[in-house]
């Protein structure tokens, strides 16, 4: 007997689903369905991945010898502006909520679609088109300005394609903020009968509070790129000091976006690992009501944080000790998801499927990155480290160790909801360690070097950091293979993995209730929701290993 | 309800919570813009602290009068633009009134940017476009201009979508592919001209009252 028969419910005719529903080119270049925009943007990311890595890998393999053996400095340096432009607007941005986010929302909702379907499936089209114009940079001979785009070089000194790339990421920022208002709107409009606010999954909760910060901070950032193309294009003198203009503004109007844009690239990532923890350790999620407040909370002061990255700027004594104390506060919720992350396994039956294992690793490497970021937002020590390998070190320690880690974690948590297939999990496992090993063998290694004054974007530094340079590349290139393994192995899935069941983990999501792969409008019958998310055993009982309903049968007698 | 089926579009079920979510959603793509152009104010305020003579020097050679008739134009047409979205909530029979209301909106939207021509026109005659040939001596007068330029072709050309939008509405509803009775889309597109028309009352006084007053 089927679940619907199980259930009482009358068989519905059957249907194909997602995937096979039409298979023309045209069907998926035209497609409004938010699952497959959802692929397309997979398929997207994982192109400008691969871009963004190859680039850093010569730069890690000039970085073996100290004396700049591979590349001139010029080559060095449009290299590692490629690799900071294509990684954050083109692949950690996007990388969780356009994929994942766009999969799963109206999924764990309980929604046909998201709420503008077609807004959805232009923004892809934007986000293609901008990657056209930054991919253009790079061939046309690259842009030299680092990711950051500060002035005055940007605007006056370099000669390489400034304009391009600006241009690039100017239109990103609004597939980023088309995406963003969509999201707001689907996850206000179309919840499904009985689905609270605080009913709603901690995914959701993060793609919404993302969201947020990509509708109110992305067009500052182009306000800011505009400024620097109309200064180049059109001579206008906005930071040109001899005329009168403001250099550091840039760099304000600049941090007012990107460091809310950390947390649009690490929200989701705690997201993503919220709803897998409980599922591994069978346990209610620890504090669901701090969790919430804790997201909201870092959303709303992540505004108010952007001055610590200007502590050597000149800007006055009294406004970096305000940033430097809010730069402390925003540790708070931060601290708060990790403890409640970690409580959540305690009396929990933990099992480590590699999904577990990614989402483990995200806590101890975003624990480590977060509390590298203490000693940055304390003015003394940020002054000797500015601009060292130490920051290099703490920003990867987050937007690789933690969001990057909790892509591959969602990537095999939701795989066989995705695909319909099943991977094989040693493989899986193997890649999870061999990613954690590697990630730290590639930038632990940063942190001594940067506090021992090693300076970042130079090609050549003295010989005495060359220990540390060569456990870094050593590093990087486990890394890499470990970023390879899944497309193998995932790839081979597509083909010859197992048929997925609905339910592979006996999550409870309302993902889950649907079939693996989802049926085009995702739903059969309307859902209606009665209960929190993550209810895996009843309310003050322990964990048990048994699936959900199970669980509840036991739980209720 | 034939009208409402013809407009209910995917993943709608409701067409009064589509509706909602329509506003919900320009609204919040407003907040965005609100943003777009504050950190240009912000820009402009920064800049004005920094050098208050050039502002006011550079502020002076604005032409008031342009900038005046255009305030009108502009608010004239939130007007008309307001009318048309009120109508198509009233009745069906006051479909001529939505129509010419629209038609009337694009018009004017079209004469404020041939007025804002002509003003162009005249500030690149007197040398007031930034670079080497820039007319005023004073440092930082250069700065209002950058401001000027940038900010009023943005300003610009928000304008001309919302004169695209609005006369694609107007195409649709006179060839009745969709009625205009309780259409979603007016009001939306309503929300976003009104944002324009608002912008430029921030953008009148920083603009062209700076060197004026007192």
């Amino acid at each position: 007997m089927t679940d619907a028969l199980l259930a009482g419910e009358l068989p519905l005719p059957p249907h194909p689903d997602y995937l096979r529903d039409g298979s023309t080119v045209w069907s998926w270049l035209a497609t409004t369905d938010h699952k497959r925009i959802a692929i397309l943007y997979a398929v997207t990311i994982t192109v400008f991945f691969f871009l963004g890595g190859a680039a850093i890998t010569a730069v890690r393999l000039e970085l073996f010898e100290p004396n700049g053996w591979l590349l001139t400095s010029d080559t060095y340096n449009k290299l590692f502006s490629f690799h900071g432009i294509i990684m954050v607007w083109f692949f950690l941005v996007p990388s969780i909520p356009n994929t994942f986010g766009n999969f799963l929302l109206p999924l764990m909702i309980g929604a046909p679609d998201v709420a503008f379907p077609r807004l959805n499936l232009f923004s892809w089209y934007l986000t293609i088109a901008a990657g056209a114009f930054t991919v253009y940079a790079l061939v046309a001979g690259g842009v030299d300005t680092g990711w950051t785009f500060y002035t005055p070089y940007s605007s006056m000194f370099s000669n390489t394609h400034v304009f391009a790339a600006a241009a690039g990421v100017f239109v990103v920022g609004f597939a980023s903020i088309a995406t963003g208002v969509n999201f707001i709107a689907t996850t206000h409009m179309l919840r499904a009968p009985g689905m609270t606010w605080f009913r709603l999954p901690l995914f959701v909760w993060a793609v919404y509070a993302t969201s947020l910060i990509m509708v109110l901070a992305t067009p500052v950032l182009a306000i800011s790129l505009l400024l620097v193309i109309a200064e180049r294009v059109l001579g206008l003198p906005i930071f040109d000091p001899a005329r009168g203009g403001d250099p550091i503004l840039f760099q304000h109007l600049f941090w007012f976006y990107s460091h809310p844009a950390v947390y649009i690239m690490v929200l989701p990532a705690m997201g993503v690992v919220s709803e897998i923890i409980p599922c591994f350790a069978r346990r209610r999620i620890f504090g669901y009501d701090f969790m919430v407040y804790a997201m909201l909370a870092i959303a709303g002061i992540g505004f108010f944080v952007w001055g610590h990255h200007m502590f050597v700027s000149g800007q006055s004594a009294l406004a970096s000790l305000v940033f430097s104390f809010l730069s402390f506060i925003i540790a708070v919720p931060s601290a708060i998801k990790v403890f409640n992350w970690t409580a959540s396994l305690y009396r929990g039956q933990i099992s480590f499927e590699s999904p577990m294992l990614y989402a483990l690793g995200f806590v101890g490497l975003f624990t480590t990155g977060g509390l590298s970021g203490l000693f940055l937002a304390s003015i003394p020590v940020d002054i000797h480290v500015t601009d060292t390998y130490f920051v290099v070190a703490h920003f990867h320690y987050i937007m690789v160790g933690g969001s990057v880690s909790a892509f591959f974690a969602g990537l095999h948590f939701w795989w066989p909801k995705v695909t319909g297939k099943l991977y094989p999990e040693s493989w899986a496992k193997f890649a999870a360690i061999l990613m954690y090993a590697g990630f730290n063998m590639t930038f632990l290694p940063q942190f001594f070097a940067g506090y021992l004054g090693m300076p970042r974007r130079y090609h050549t530094y003295p010989a005495e950091f060359q220990i540390y340079n060569v456990m870094s590349s050593a590093g990087a290139a486990v890394l890499a293979v470990a970023y390879l393994l899944p497309l193998g192995y995932l790839g081979w899935s597509l083909f010859y993995g197992g048929k997925a069941a609905k339910n592979p983990w006996g999550a409870t999501g309302l993902e889950w209730t649907a079939t693996s792969p989802p049926p085009p409008k995702n739903f059969d019958r309307q859902p209606r929701v009665d209960r929190g998310p993550y209810d895996y055993h009843a309310q003050g009982m322990s964990a048990g290993t048994d699936p959900p309903e199970m669980q509840s049968a036991r739980d209720t007698r | 309800m034939s009208d409402e089926s013809a407009l209910l579009r995917e993943p709608w079920f409701d067409f009064g919570r589509q509706r909602e979510a329509g506003k919900f959603g320009i609204w919040v793509f407003l907040a965005s813009e609100t943003l777009f152009f504050g950190a240009l104010m912000l820009t402009y305020t920064v800049c004005r602290i920094e050098h208050p003579e050039a502002f006011a020097a550079a502020g002076r050679e604005t032409n008031i009068w342009y900038g005046t008739i255009n305030t009108a134009v502009l608010l004239t047409s939130s007007l008309t633009m307001a009318v048309a979205a009120q109508a198509s909530e009233q009745s069906a029979r006051l479909r001529r009134l939505v129509l010419s209301c629209l038609l009337l909106t694009a018009m004017l939207g079209l004469a404020f940017i041939a007025i804002k021509g002509f003003e162009y026109k005249e500030d690149i005659d007197k040398h007031l476009v930034p670079g080497a040939e820039f007319a005023l001596p004073q440092r930082g007068a250069e700065l209002f201009y950058g401001f000027y330029w940038l900010v009023t072709g943005v300003h610009a050309i928000h304008l001309s979508i919302g004169i695209a939008l609005v006369s694609r509405l107007f195409w649709v509803l006179l060839r009745r592919e969709l009625p205009a009775k309780d259409n979603p889309e007016i009001e939306v597109t309503a929300l976003y001209w009104h944002l324009v028309d608002i912008v430029w009352i921030f953008l009148y006084p920083l603009i062209y009252l700076p060197g004026r007053a007192s």
